[in-house]
């Protein structure tokens, strides 16, 4: 969470709103914001800490762990008109790594502008070429693109 | 936004953009059965209202406010935790 709030800057360039949940009451948000992340995060947790103490938020969006009462690590990356674009879900132990979703958001957003007429291929990065695919690129992505132009 | 939170989140049972099937919170009766909606890739987002802290104050976000926008959505296991 600090790391998303720490890069929230980046995210707001890149027009992205967070949202975070947790089975946790709004109150307790507050305590954690105000006691530890405000102390690790500039000026506190910029966005909206959702609280779902029922769950029935988590169960909607696949990530609710029936015996654990708690809401795995899912993350959602949500387009402009509400259709999911990337999902992933992670078991407790293992944190995120925030840059990975911001990379993909950039890999969608330059998707979304080209109207479906480019994509990114794998390992892409800003600054990198696109495919454009079509039946001139069949067999021929080799020519633009090769692993090792991965970062 | 001002409106004050009240009650646990909940999901409006429509999609983002779409027109809440109910307006009335649904109880959630069944728990032995696992009513997961199955959310996929390339379809809409489970619309939710729920309450919220942000900056200092007590609020509702709804999930279909945001539409226009992309978003970033992350669930984990609890406050105070340390990953």
């Amino acid at each position: 969470m600090s790391a998303v709030a720490d890069n929230y800057a980046k995210l707001q360039e890149l027009g992205v709103e967070v949202l975070s949940v947790s089975v946790d009451s709004h109150f307790v948000h507050k305590m954690w914001n105000d006691h530890e992340l405000s102390k690790m995060v500039e000026g506190g947790v910029p966005f909206p800490m959702i609280s779902d103490q029922a769950g029935n938020v988590g169960r909607a969006y696949g990530v609710w762990d029936e015996g654990q009462g708690i809401e795995l690590r899912g993350r959602f990356i949500i387009d402009p008109d509400g259709s999911i674009q990337a999902m992933e879900v992670m078991t407790p132990p293992v944190g995120r790594k925030l840059a990975e979703s911001v990379r993909q958001i950039q890999a969608f957003q330059v998707v979304r502008e080209s109207q479906g007429k480019e994509a990114t291929p794998a390992g892409w990065e800003p600054g990198l070429p696109t495919l454009k695919p079509g039946p001139e690129l069949v067999g021929n992505v080799w020519k633009v693109w090769k692993p090792s132009m991965e970062k | 936004m001002a409106e004050p939170p009240a009650g646990c989140g909940r999901v409006t049972g429509s999609v983002v953009g779409g027109t809440p099937a109910d307006e009335t919170p649904i109880p959630d009766e069944t728990p032995k059965e696992e009513k997961a909606m199955a959310v996929r890739v390339g379809q809409k987002a489970p619309d939710f209202e729920a309450p919220a802290y942000h900056k200092g104050t007590f609020t509702n976000v709804k999930l279909s406010d945001h539409l226009g926008k992309w978003i970033l959505l992350c669930f984990y296991p609890g406050d105070f935790t340390f990953v």
